[in-house]
């Protein structure tokens, strides 16, 4: 009886190990921050880093609609195109004289639906999310040259107020509304994540599919969910980028699901699902920004290196999370 | 009847059939072959001569996914093989000179060799995801094929080079009988040697292809290889076509096409049987299908309405979970085995 | 005595084509621990399967505690107070301790999920079964016994009334076996019925109150765990009563000393691996038929993987042909000329999507490498020989193999390896569901090649199988070789039984 064998962790160094891949991160980070503060005078400029929230707050809330998707252990290819369409289907809308409420409301009920449908065909029909998400990638991008084959201005009012209203401090650095709508994304998204018992079903099914099951956690509703709120997702970036170029075109967006992906991947989200923060997408997000800054400040490197280093990452932050993985066996 | 209904190969036969049907009724003209300067032309031609470097890809994506795997930097590969033989050509003196025209080709194939092997290590070796693996070199090869052509886009004008994309031999195009070439290559490397079994049964069933001695991290490898080593072909033949390299455009989304073509011929996504033929025609109906939607003075994009529609419709009859709610047959062998007391 | 708190009448379960169980009564006392015993196949965990909803019976009766009840899945049973844990952790590893005690009816406060209190009550609960341990850590960090802890804090927070553990025990050491009685009787002293299966028959004595032996899907019997000594238990089990048994033994028995005579074709020396098997030594001459017996989860099949590379083994050698070598993959053994058919046919041998021919010729063309194809010739003549040989039905080489019924597909596997002409050939339960012909076919193979030089392995259950075939008899125990008899005339299924159920040693 004295001896209780069951006391104490078995292997206490595995507790750091799982936040390994976002301390990586964020080392990451905070190394390419400094190299552009030692290398160029105006990177140290606040305004530098709102910028890059600025460029790419859509690309942060669609991150986090596919961190979710990821977590538990899927893919959702047609994030871009999702994007793209409801942009489209905005600007469409509005060209015709449609109320600005109105068309927010349909243009962000379409993907969320499309999600919906997605989810169901995964999950009930046991196809591969890969598959069924490229063919909603397809139709995605059919529907948008369908709406037009050009690119289509927005002039509303409310649009280009959301577009040019600049909320800042007296100095003069300032952020878009898109900015302050993708925080409240993140915010709510980290919440459901922690807090609520969707999200926490959310990474049991990432973790064990068949576990989760057993255990009586609804696997089909919470399936479904993630890829409904994808869709969501990519809607509200949809807007986001509408507000940006205040138009929408059909090609927009194109490809925007690989760095989607590669800023949840180096964000530390492990792709097999079970694994990973809202807070390591957003950081996987800056990554990007960041890189893209760093090339654009350079002005010799050219833009393909953005690509080229952001493979290199997802290499790195690949092996590293297998390299956990074995040793976790 | 009913057999013929089984046969792997009638959903997809049935759709190109159907989709020639409905061209030659709305434009009579398109099953019309003529004879110009010595060339066949015509709709049915033109639609084997597009499909080609898609047929290329799809063939070598048949292998990886016949193991269990997949190949997403194919469309890179394509970009980067293009870009290299390009640019070696826009570097030469005489860029007619076969001998250059040739070195280039050989430039390309070696470093899709490397690039092949690359993707074959990540997943034979390390043992990451293929989906993953194979994520790595798709994003990160079109800024490879870019460094490459330093963002440019590089123009070529070598007659030898040309003719890869749109030349022609024994009045046919020369694209024809490339893809031709390279099915019966990989078909007599697979049918001929024992290589096909194998794979099918390291696809099929990898725990009992390691107990019967099959040592499938080669296997896997090579898969692979051979996937980079026809991406790069279609990657020459794309560039010809237009006697231009695009770094960022080359082979877009060739991966997600090729995929496609490959589940439409009746292989199976989870790995095993393997099927050329399957393959080849659902190539030819991707091909097809955008040659009919541009055909009837719809954008090109809007094909993939279409194709999203095909994808759905193909996967959902070939899904065992859509059969067995939605036919009444049967059960299939896979839910018998579920039912036996474990 | 007290009423029962659950009772199962006249239960019966057919599947296509087997009966699991046949008008099975069970009946579990509050403040018991009863022990499941049975063979594969004997319908333990279709039992299990039926009382907590995932299968309906066909016919009988569930009464829990003085009301029918009728599961409709083990959802539905947890919430009435019927909670398994299984054999592999049904959790997430990847959720913390006090997540995966609550997950799925977490403490909630203004709807958000409330962290301190869980893990405040997941404390006190792993408190009542001794453990101390940081319930914020990930599970996966904990070992599989840790684990196996917290799915049974799990099932016990749900209100359990009854607790099944379904081979709880199967990866723990000695120690923690030990802790995890301990808490199963705190747990019985608190009144939970506990319903345990387990194959290993020293725990069952040191802590189960009560018996029930399930033999075929039909019960054989309830005891109390006084009046069964463990010889009786393992005759219950397997079966066979002992006259039946000697009248086979009337068959010659088959001689040894002029096979023991010549170099040993292998020898296993200290061959184990850490967890799996304990290390042992085996000796295996050309044409001799040892036979290894043992209760299933005694580590047979364990064995034939070490010695087929299919595992590798972290202690001991092996010498082949005088020649010491290291037995380092599947590809290794091949290479010695040693074939192995697996239990699993359908996981671990055929491959369904290729044909009956392609199955046959898998290992011979491994072996040759995939340039130098087998010519379609000798495949087909290889083939037709052994389709003909072995009697596979249907015989057409070239059907999915799939299509194929559980006996032909046991025969296409052998053929397999036969084409290869292996010294050493490891049969692991190839009798094992196939029907009776074809179960005499094999046996009378087995005779054959072994009379032809061939050295064999052979795994089965069945005593009488094993008796009738070896010339040396290897007898397996909790992961122990605990004996090896020359299968002479003194040796009966009695002396085999007597080995198995010997108490020597905590097993493990």
């Amino acid at each position: 009886m004295t001896t209780n064998i069951f006391t104490g962790r078995t292997w206490p160094r595995l507790l750091q190990q799982r936040h390994l891949p976002l301390l990586a991160t964020l080392a990451l980070l905070l190394v390419m921050y400094g190299v552009g503060v030692s290398q160029y005078r105006a990177f140290s400029n606040v305004q530098v880093i709102f910028n890059v929230f600025i460029d790419n707050g859509f690309l942060l809330v669609v991150a986090v609609g596919m961190t979710f998707v990821i977590l538990t252990g899927g893919i959702d290819l047609s994030v871009g195109s999702v994007v793209a369409m409801t942009a489209m289907v905005s600007a469409s809308l509005l060209q015709d004289g449609k109320p600005a409420p109105l068309v927010l409301l349909i243009a962000l009920l379409i993907g969320p639906a499309l999600g919906f449908v997605m989810g169901c065909v995964i999950h009930y029909f046991e196809i591969q999310p890969f598959i069924v998400t490229l063919a909603g990638m397809f139709f995605a991008r059919g529907m948008c040259t369908w709406i037009s084959e050009t690119s289509i201005p927005i002039t509303d009012p409310f649009w280009t107020a959301a577009a040019q209203e600049r909320i800042g401090d007296p100095r003069g650095n300032f952020v878009s509304v898109s900015v302050l709508i993708a925080f409240a994304v993140v915010a709510i998204a980290a919440y459901t994540l922690a807090y609520t018992p969707l999200g926490r079903n959310v990474y049991a099914i990432g973790g064990n599919p068949q576990s989760a099951l057993l255990m009586g956690l609804p696997v089909a509703r919470t399936r479904i969910a993630v890829y409904t709120i994808s869709g969501l997702c990519s809607a509200v970036g949809g807007i986001l980028l509408s507000f940006y170029t205040l138009s929408g075109a059909p090609l927009i967006a194109v490809g925007m699901e690989l760095d989607v992906i590669a800023a949840v991947v180096i964000g530390g989200t492990v792709l097999t699902g079970g694994s990973g923060y809202v807070f390591g997408t957003v950081l996987g997000v800056l990554v990007l920004g960041v890189i893209q800054t760093l090339i654009t400040f350079d002005g010799t490197l050219s833009s393909w290196w953005t690509k080229i280093v952001i493979g290199g990452l997802l290499f790195v932050f690949i092996l590293l999370q297998r390299l956990i993985g074995i040793r976790k066996k | 009847m009913s057999a013929l209904k089984n046969h792997r190969l009638f959903w997809p036969v049935l759709v190109l059939v159907a989709l020639l049907t409905a061209n030659a009724i709305y434009r009579p003209s398109f099953l019309a072959v003529q004879m110009r300067d010595g060339h066949l032309y015509g709709s049915v031609i033109d639609i084997v001569r597009l499909s080609a470097p898609l047929i290329l890809v799809a063939l070598g994506m048949t292998l990886v996914i016949a193991t269990g795997g997949i190949d997403l930097s194919v469309g890179s590969i394509c970009a980067i093989s293009g870009a290299v033989a390009c640019f070696y050509i826009s570097q030469q003196p005489d860029q007619n000179s076969l001998a250059s025209v040739l070195t280039a080709l050989v430039l390309g194939l070696g470093l899709a060799l490397v690039l092949g092997a690359w993707n074959g290590v990540l997943v034979a070796i390390i043992g990451i995801q293929p989906i993953i693996a194979t994520l790595i070199l798709m994003v990160a090869g079109r800024g490879l094929a870019q460094l490459i052509t330093e963002g440019q886009i590089i123009t070529i004008n070598s007659s030898p080079y040309k003719t890869i994309g749109v030349g022609h031999l024994l009045t046919l195009p020369f694209a024809i009988f490339v893809a031709l070439a390279v099915t019966v290559l990989l078909a007599a490397l697979t049918r001929r040697t024992a290589l096909g079994m194998i794979i099918e049964s390291v696809g099929g069933n990898a725990e009992a292809s390691r107990l019967a001695g099959i040592r499938s991290r080669r296997i896997i490898f090579l898969a692979y290889v051979i996937s980079a080593v026809c991406a790069a072909i279609a990657g020459f033949m794309l560039t010809a076509n237009v006697s231009s390299a695009d770094g960022n455009s080359a082979g877009l989304w060739i991966e997600l096409d090729a995929i496609l073509a490959v589940v439409i011929g009746g292989t199976s996504l989870a790995g095993g049987r393997f099927f050329f033929s399957g393959t080849i025609l659902g190539a030819l109906i991707i091909q097809t299908l955008t040659t009919t939607v541009y055909a009837m003075d719809i954008s090109p994009q809007t094909s993939l309405l279409f194709k999203a529609v095909v994808v759905i419709a193909v996967c959902l009859i070939q899904a065992p979970a859509f059969r067995d709610k939605f036919t009444r047959r049967k059960p299939t062998a896979v839910s018998q085995k579920e039912q036996v007391p474990a | 005595m007290t009423h029962p708190v659950l009772t199962m009448t006249s239960i019966s379960k057919t599947f296509p084509g087997v009966r699991a169980l046949d008008g099975v009564q069970f009946r579990l006392f509050p403040g018991e621990i009863h022990a499941l015993m049975g063979e594969n196949g004997a319908g333990k965990s279709t039992l299990i399967k039926v009382l907590t909803g995932v299968y309906s019976p066909d016919e009988g009766a569930i009464d829990l505690a003085g009301t029918p009840v009728s599961f409709g899945g083990p959802m539905q049973a947890a919430a009435a107070g019927v909670s398994t844990v299984y054999q592999e952790v049904n959790l997430c590893a990847n959720l913390s301790v006090a997540e995966n005690i609550f997950i799925g009816r977490e403490p909630r406060r203004l709807g958000s999920i409330h962290w301190g209190e869980m893990r405040r009550r997941a404390r006190a609960l792993l408190a009542r079964l001794d453990l101390d341990i940081d319930v914020t850590a990930l599970l996966g960090t904990y070992s599989l016994a840790v684990q196996q802890m917290v799915a049974i804090a799990r099932a016990i927070d749900i209100k359990a009334r009854i607790l099944i553990l379904d081979e709880p025990t199967s990866s723990l050491d000695a120690r923690e076996v030990e802790q995890l009685f301990r808490i199963m009787r705190q747990l019985r002293d608190t009144g939970i019925a506990i319903l345990f299966v387990t194959h290993f028959l020293d725990q069952v004595y040191s802590v189960a109150d009560r018996i029930t032996v399930l033999r075929n899907g039909k019960l054989v019997g309830e005891y109390p765990i006084a009046e069964l000594p463990q010889l009786a238990l393992v005759e219950k089990m397997i079966g066979k009563e002992l006259d039946v048994l000697e009248r086979l033994e009337e068959q010659p028995k088959r001689d040894l000393a002029a096979l023991e005579a010549s170099t040993p074709f292998i020898q296993a020396d200290g061959v184990g691996r850490k967890g799996v098997v304990a290390p042992f030594s085996l000796t295996i001459h050309g044409g001799e038929v040892v036979g290894l017996a043992g209760l299933l989860g005694s580590g047979r099949t364990e064995v034939a993987r070490l010695l087929f590379g299919a595992d590798r083994a972290d202690s001991g050698r092996f010498v082949v042909n005088g020649a010491q070598t290291p037995m380092r993959n599947p590809v290794a053994a091949i290479g010695h000329d040693i074939a192995f058919c697996s239990e699993n046919r359908r996981t671990e041998g055929l491959v369904g999507d290729l044909t009956v021919r392609e199955n046959i010729i898998l290992a011979m063309q491994a072996a040759r490498g995939w340039l130098r194809p087998l010519p379609r010739r000798r495949q087909d003549e290889l083939v037709a020989k052994y389709v003909e040989a072995l009697s596979i039905r249907p015989s057409d080489p070239e059907i999915p193999v799939r299509n194929l019924s559980g006996g032909n597909q046991q025969k296409v596997l052998l053929a397999r390896w036969l084409i290869t002409e292996p010294r050493l050939l490891i049969l692991d339960e190839p009798t094992r569901g196939i029907d009776i012909g074809a179960k005499a076919e094999i046996q009378k193979l087995v005779v054959q090649l072994s009379d032809g030089g061939m050295a064999v392995l052979f795994i089965s259950a069945e005593l009488e199988e094993v008796l009738r075939l070896s010339h040396k008899i290897a007898v397996m125990r909790d992961r122990n070789l605990v004996s090896q008899l020359a299968n002479d005339d003194t040796v009966s299924a009695e002396h085999i039984m007597q080995a198995i159920a010997s108490a020597g040693g905590t097993g493990q």
